[in-house]
């Protein structure tokens, strides 16, 4: 009876655009929901730190090697607030940590594909990081308060990294003829997959309608998918760049752009685990972890012995 | 083994520029206050968003619960006359 009396109340005031705060009550769907959205998206930023980690010593320029640590070392404190924000629902940073590494928790299917050149650093930029903003700006007014305060603070720097990806895309489209290919090869690449970041189609897509009424998720994976791709169209023009689809095609009537059908099978093949890398990804995850443990020791004995001689003091 | 165990939460403060309080910006897990500090820092402060930090192990933190809500600040309600705007006086009264 009493929880029905809670449900009701949490309804309402979700209904209202309130807020819910850790302490709040909130039904276990909920939580269980939020625990895996949350972490999904803080893994990401983990491993998303991989593809790009890979061209840190490759840089062409200081500067342009200085601007990727800079991005990568964004990705890490994203995922660090997104991981605390998870906290707050009441699981364990560890645990979180062991369902990424035993395959039990997801991360986005983008970071599974190889990054082969130096342009992917741009088209990663600019489109990965974009259709990230585009998904997560929404975010920032989600119903669970640590969410979408973690949301804020990651929205304020996605900018700059969607910025240093269109300006690497731009420098070697107005390059030589080589370096316009390789953006153009990139830009071939990453389209699709990018496409595929906002998720399954809508009447593919089973517990968007719950999402979405607890506010946890603002628009449809297609809405924000649209979006994307009107956002997106021009900017390639500008570049001089052709995006890879030939039923692309600007619908008068709607006003927005007609794309052609995206490869399901793909996707469904990629987030099963049999994407390029995926394997390499958690393997080199698991690694990090492990070849870290002994930091991990060495802090808490150091925070130990310096605890102890504090009391001695005293 | 106790070194196997997780690090503590802490809350992290900051203080945006002199003048401005301390605010809470969120939580991180670390050995100690100073490395704490150290995480803070890297964390929450890479675009000179801080000028100082503390940081509070969580469980030293007394929050009221949620459940005493009204209990707690329901009674501010009816005292609108705490509210300089509460009380009628001439336009032309002046620097009041």
């Amino acid at each position: 009876m009493e929880n029905i009396n809670l449900l009701e109340r949490f309804d309402a005031y979700v209904a209202a655009n309130k807020k819910i705060e850790p302490k709040d009550w909130m039904p276990d769907a909920y939580r269980k929901t939020l625990i895996r959205q949350i972490s999904q998206h803080a893994h990401s930023e983990i491993v998303g730190m991989l593809p790009e980690g890979n061209w840190i010593t490759r840089a062409p320029s200081l500067k342009r090697k200085a601007i990727l640590l800079a991005k990568v070392q964004d990705e890490a404190g994203h995922g660090l607030y997104l991981y605390s924000a998870a906290e707050t629902l009441g699981i364990d940073r560890d645990e979180l940590i062991q369902q990424l590494h035993d395959g039990r928790a997801k991360y986005s299917s983008i970071f599974n594909y190889p990054t082969l050149t130096w342009a992917d650093m741009g088209a990663i930029g600019w489109l990965v990081d974009g259709a990230a903003i585009m998904n997560q700006v929404p975010l920032c007014k989600c119903s669970y308060g640590p969410y979408a305060r973690a949301m804020v603070r990651v929205c304020k720097e996605e900018s700059f990294h969607q910025r240093q990806g269109y300006e690497i895309m731009m420098t070697l489209a107005n390059g030589t003829p080589e370096q316009k290919q390789m953006a153009q090869d990139s830009l071939n690449r990453w389209w699709w997959p990018a496409l595929m970041m906002f998720g399954p189609a809508d009447d593919n897509s089973p517990n968007s309608e719950r999402s979405m009424r607890w506010k946890i998720k603002l628009f449809s994976n297609d809405e924000l998918r649209q979006r994307m791709v009107d956002m997106t169209v021009p900017q390639a023009e500008m570049l001089g760049l052709t995006i890879p689809d030939p039923d692309l095609k600007y619908n008068e009537e709607t006003g927005h752009y007609d794309f052609g059908e995206i490869q399901w099978e793909e996707f469904y093949n990629v987030i099963k685990g049999n994407g390029p890398c995926n394997k390499q990804r958690i393997a080199t995850r698991k690694k990090a972890y492990d070849d870290g443990a002994w930091v991990r020791e060495a802090a808490n004995a150091h925070a130990e012995k310096k605890a102890k001689r504090k009391t001695k003091a005293a | 083994m106790s070194s196997k165990k997780d690090w503590p939460l802490w809350e992290v403060f900051i203080r945006s520029r002199q003048g401005m309080s301390h605010k809470h910006a969120g939580s991180l897990h670390a050995a100690d206050a100073e490395m704490a500090i150290t995480n803070a820092r890297d964390v929450y402060t890479r675009r000179q968003e801080g000028a100082s930090i503390w940081v509070v192990p969580s469980d030293q933190i007394t929050a009221s619960t949620p459940e005493d809500k009204e209990m707690m600040f329901d009674p501010a309600n009816d005292k609108i006359y705490r509210h300089p705007t509460f009380y009628n006086l001439p336009d032309e009264l002046e620097h009041m």
